[in-house]
């Protein structure tokens, strides 16, 4: 009873806000008579919305899958470099600078150069931006997390004369784990914002970011920004799952 | 009655002792050159089946003595044996169980799977393990937590989950670094007693790291006092309180045992000289 409050509590202050804000917007669309290609009003991308419910569903799709296939591909070279940086130590080294460079390098910006590298005509310039984004945030918290063992633990692991291998598995992993998908969470929401917008810079027809341009270009605002909306729940889908996943598989540890 | 008695002589074809320590000194690098001498020339040698403790001030070296022999640190002079072979192929040979001051559990694996981990990586077999583990669980009273979180746990419990499974694979050697350190009296007199219990039925040679007199001469038949850095043997107390079968809480109250108790601390005050009057034997 008083944990269902509880929730209740926590998802309506967040969920008022936002329904204050739709009427505010609302309105002063209507009050200020403000144009589309300005702001289109809450009704009108709505309307869009649902009206081209199959096509932002399909789009989606695209996105959704490039997003996905760079968010594996990312998060799995992100931790096994991690890995192999904990171990040896010339790695880590060599790999910090660059790893320094990618996190103030935009790496979107490389979408063009990407689609002549591939053929503009394929997907694999997206996902390549998509996991490129994904890597810099899984590799830190990665690599962060494995340097959290326990002395007592390592000692132990050591006592019973356990092999790398089974070091890594009993024990630097296990202890790695929250930070891992604390790297992946925040890299699954930059996952699919990489995917969109690396669709700005060319490659092929579909996908949600190609379609907010095209609308936008043909100047149909109210249907770009039911894209955009389209864009807003693909990303809270990949961060729900990615946070799901993460809360099952920690569902025993105590915090 | 001596210790001699309670040796393991039916079932060790040999006599060789569990640990033989000769000279052995360890030198830490400290900053800019300058060095840290924690032991210098350990003479030691543990029967088997005896139980030893190690006593001293904080910082004399008596927890970096217990991880040379546990090879987990190595000596930087002297030599040193455990069951006739050098202390890191008894590591590899898992001659030993070990306990530290932290119960050090996994605290992502139930307490069945943690005291299970040695034989996990040794590949024991599934079956094998969880009949292992259940005799374990009865042996320190928690069978009815096997598949608790460590959390769970109080320390006082987390600590015989740590003991049971430095057990796990029947060692004849068990190393303890402080293991009832963190608890309290009440707890602690209770899991010495049941340590005593645990290494009349083991029968295994123990080398216990303590800074308590009380705990020391209760479990021990020996207790070798350490002087403060560099740590070197200043004396080593026979206890003569029995076999560990024996031991039990009304040896607390018994004269010998105030009597060793005077002695091991008289020991770490330095020369019986330098006590003051009226040494207190409470």
């Amino acid at each position: 009873m008083k944990a269902a409050f509880g929730a209740t509590r926590g998802v309506i202050p967040p969920l008022l806000l936002g329904v204050v804000t739709l009427l505010l917007w609302q309105l002063a669309v209507a009050a200020f008579d403000i144009k589309p290609f300005v702001l289109p009003s809450p009704t009108a991308i709505g309307d869009q919305f649902v009206n081209n419910l199959p096509t932002v569903w399909s789009n989606s799709l695209v996105t959704g899958f490039n997003s996905l296939v760079g968010l594996l591909i990312g998060a799995v070279l992100g931790i096994l470099l991690a890995i192999l940086a904990s171990l040896v130590r010339v790695i880590d080294e060599l790999s910090s600078a660059v790893v320094a460079a990618a996190m103030v390098l935009p790496i979107v910006a490389l979408a063009p150069v990407l689609y002549s590298m591939f053929s503009a005509s394929q997907q694999t310039a997206r996902q390549l931006v998509a996991s490129l984004a994904v890597f810099v945030p899984v590799y830190v918290n990665t690599l962060k997390g494995l340097r959290q063992v326990r002395p007592v633990h390592r000692d132990l692991l050591r006592a019973h004369a356990a092999s790398t291998g089974q070091t890594i598995r009993v024990v630097t992993l296990p202890t790695a784990l929250p930070f891992i998908f604390t790297g992946v969470r925040i890299a699954s929401s930059l996952a699919v914002i990489a995917a969109v917008i690396a669709e700005y810079f060319g490659g092929p027809i579909g996908g949600l970011g190609k379609s907010i341009t095209t609308a936008a270009a043909g100047s149909n605002y109210p249907l770009a920004w039911a894209y955009v909306l389209g864009s807003i729940l693909l990303g809270l889908v990949f961060y729900l799952a990615v946070l799901g996943i993460e809360r099952w598989v920690l569902r025993d540890r105590g915090t | 009655m001596t210790r001699e008695d309670d040796k393991d002589m039916a079932s060790e074809p040999t006599t060789t002792p569990a640990v033989i320590a000769e000279n052995v000194g360890k030198v830490f690098p400290g900053k800019k050159g300058a060095q840290v001498t924690a032991l210098e020339d350990i003479d030691l040698t543990v029967a088997r089946g005896e139980f030893v403790s190690l006593i001293g001030p904080s910082g004399c070296g008596k927890s970096t003595l217990m991880r040379l022999i546990a090879d987990l640190d190595q000596p930087t002079s002297g030599s040193l044996s455990v069951f006739g072979k050098s202390a890191k192929q008894a590591r590899l040979d898992q001659e030993y169980g070990i306990a530290f001051q932290q119960a050090g559990l996994l605290p992502w694996r139930t307490v069945r799977r943690n005291i299970e981990l040695p034989l996990e990586l040794h590949k024991v077999g599934k079956a094998e393990r969880a009949k292992r583990s259940k005799e374990l669980l009865s042996l320190v009273g928690l069978t009815d937590f096997g598949d608790n979180f460590p959390d769970q746990l109080s320390g006082g419990m987390q600590q015989r989950v740590a003991i049971a499974r430095s057990l796990a694979e029947s060692p004849n050697l068990l190393l303890m670094d402080e293991p009832f350190g963190a608890l309290d009296e009440m707890t602690r007199e209770h899991m010495q007693g049941e340590l005593a219990h645990i290494c009349a039925e083991t029968n295994a040679a123990v080398v216990f790291v303590t800074h308590s007199i009380p705990e020391a001469v209760f479990l021990s038949h020996r207790v070798v006092v350490l002087s403060p850095r560099p740590g070197r043997i200043r004396a080593i107390v026979d206890v003569g309180l029995g076999t560990s079968s024996e031991r039990t809480d009304h040896l607390r109250e018994s004269e010998t045992f105030f009597a060793a108790v005077s002695e091991v601390r008289e020991h770490l005050h330095g020369s019986p000289d330098a006590v003051p009057m009226g040494v207190d034997n409470r």
